[in-house]
């Protein structure tokens, strides 16, 4: 079973060598790209995944920086709350999430998938906040006798000091707005402002029986994200091993 | 006045505070506080987009569970799917990772290889999924008919959907996998070499010590897999163009509820749904909570 696993993988790639002629392999790509639109779908992915991992970052270091480093009343208790939210299925916050969008007039357009990542993510801000604990208190402790402020100790200091957990974030966001698929299929309509997993699925319904076409499709929806994977490797299995450890 | 009176330091530690985590606590208001009172409140709404919320009190509720079928299947389903992925997850998980804890060349690439199909896009594993278990030219298929046994109708047959849907929840373990490598590579080997000086073989080991100590570890899992198989969505939601076939055997909970809100736009309806679930989840983790104290063991600093 491990190996099957693996399977898939090489298979995607594999498929037209041992199912299909040798001929077909290439036309298979031009063809889908007629097809399926993937430039447009790419350039709307890549907007909404650059914008989001920017702010998630951003947002994510300061509200992980005041839940760690700044020992403030009730700091805790708004931590668990924090934790508490992590529980709730998305189910209970979908629909009315979805109805505010609405009465904003934002559906149809990419602000629904980018405008909330301004607010941070839980699971980011915990496993960040993981990590700025495990830098020494002393060092910020010195440099706020210097008379440093909280947000020169946080930009000048810790900032730096994170770049692997901050990578990590990185990675895992643009992962997960990359390969995001309820929201878009929820809150996009029109076909200009598709994005790449939200093209490809309504793909599959106009192409059913074109094998080739789809496989090339998925082929080139999927390549990146394991260029990341490789680029990226350390990250991931840090970033894993920082929730699930102390989780 | 009842405040207690702060002084300059911590209240100037209590605006830092707030401040830093402001975009968090606005993002919470209006993305989790707000909604979680609001869905409650169409809960008990004939919310239907275009003629909006009118009360009606428990009657979604009633309606659910005293008539809704499908909703009966759906939470079968659901439990189903969940009683079988979750032992799969945790004896194939923990076998993987041990097998990823020996010390062989190459060990890099197969750990790699075992997270890889975690990243790929669910729409595009879903489609390749949906080739390779195609009964007549999947790949699935020609390989038992070259063995010579008889071919599977993995999705198109009702009785096979839903470990059909298991054995592709499989493929996609990585993370787990890689949660538990973590937590084995953090057994002390010294309790590994008491034991062993103690005359304890190689499953007496595994036993009394990989298990106690990976406990925690196995405790995270559990919880995450439970609460991840009570949202699965994507995977069924593409190999069944939405509609949780064949009759209704995937029809998942999340499905049946996607399919009430936004294609009959039933939402004061689907938020009973929503609720419902809430109330399962929390029970269902509240419950792993309360017999971990009995398994869980926390060594040292855990």
């Amino acid at each position: 079973m491990a190996t099957t696993s693996l399977m898939p993988v090489e298979q995607i790639l594999e498929v037209p060598l041992t199912w299909v002629p040798r001929r077909y392999i290439w036309s298979n790509y031009p063809a889908a790209l007629i097809y399926f639109p993937f430039f447009l779908f790419l350039r709307n992915t890549m907007i909404i995944c650059v914008f989001t991992v920017v702010a998630t970052v951003a947002s994510c270091a300061l509200v992980a920086y005041g839940f760690s480093r700044i020992s403030w009343p009730g700091r805790n208790l708004v931590f668990a709350i924090l934790i508490a939210t992590m529980m709730i299925p998305y189910h209970v916050t979908l629909i009315p999430t979805f109805l505010i969008y609405k009465w904003l007039r934002w559906l149809d357009t990419l602000k629904p998938l980018t405008i909330p990542a301004l607010t941070g993510s839980a699971f980011y801000i915990f496993l960040l906040r993981q990590f700025f604990m495990t830098i020494p208190n002393d060092l910020s402790e010195m440099a706020e006798m210097d008379g440093a402020g909280d947000f020169r100790v946080f930009w000048n200091m810790i900032l730096p000091l994170s770049k692997p957990a901050l990578s990590a974030v990185a990675v895992f966001t643009f992962l997960g707005s990359w390969n995001d698929f309820l929201w878009p299929l929820l809150v996009l309509n029109s076909e200009d402002k598709y994005t790449l997993s939200l093209g490809l699925y309504r793909y599959i319904g106009r192409y059913s029986a074109q094998w080739g076409l789809l496989m090339a499709a998925c082929t080139m929806v999927t390549v990146p994200v394991i260029v990341l994977f490789f680029v990226a490797q350390r990250y991931f299995v840090q970033g894993i091993t920082l929730t699930g450890i102390k989780g | 006045m009842g405040i207690v009176r702060l002084s300059p330091r911590v209240r100037r530690k209590l605006r830092n505070g707030l401040l830093f985590t402001s975009p968090w606590l606005l993002g919470t208001l209006i993305f989790t506080i707000y909604p979680i009172v609001a869905s409650l409140y169409y809960s008990f709404t004939d919310y239907s987009v275009l003629a909006s919320g009118r009360w009606v009190g428990l009657l979604n509720y009633r309606v659910m569970f005293l008539r809704d079928e499908r909703f009966y299947t759906a939470l079968k389903n659901t439990l189903v799917y969940a009683c079988l992925l979750v032992p799969m997850s945790l004896t194939l998980g923990i076998s993987i990772a041990a097998l990823l804890n020996l010390k062989l060349r190459g060990m890099g690439i197969y750990r790699a290889a075992i997270y890889l199909p975690t990243v790929i896009p669910a729409v595009a594993a879903s489609i390749v999924w949906l080739w390779l278990l195609d009964p007549q030219y999947g790949v699935a298929n020609d390989i038992l008919r070259r063995l010579g046994a008889p071919t599977i109708g993995w999705l198109s047959d009702p009785k096979w959907a839903k470990p059909s849907l298991v054995l592709i929840s499989t493929w996609g373990l990585g993370t787990t996998v890689i949660i538990y490598l973590a937590g084995l590579q953090d057994v002390p080997v010294s309790l590994y070499e008491a034991a062993e000086l103690d005359g304890a073989g190689v499953l007496r080991r595994f036993r009394h010590v990989t298990l106690p100590m990976l406990s925690p570890t196995i405790f995270f899992n559990l919880v995450m897999t439970l609460i991840g198989a009570f949202g699965y969505f994507t995977t069924v939601f593409v190999l069944t163009r939405g509609q949780g076939g064949p009759v209704d055997s995937t029809l998942v909970y999340s499905l049946l509820l996607y399919n009430n809100a936004f294609v009959y736009y039933k939402m004061g309806y689907a938020s009973a749904m929503a609720w419902i679930l809430f109330i399962m989840v929390s029970l269902v983790t509240y419950l792993v909570f309360r017999s971990s104290g009995r398994w869980v063991y926390y060594g040292g600093g855990g």
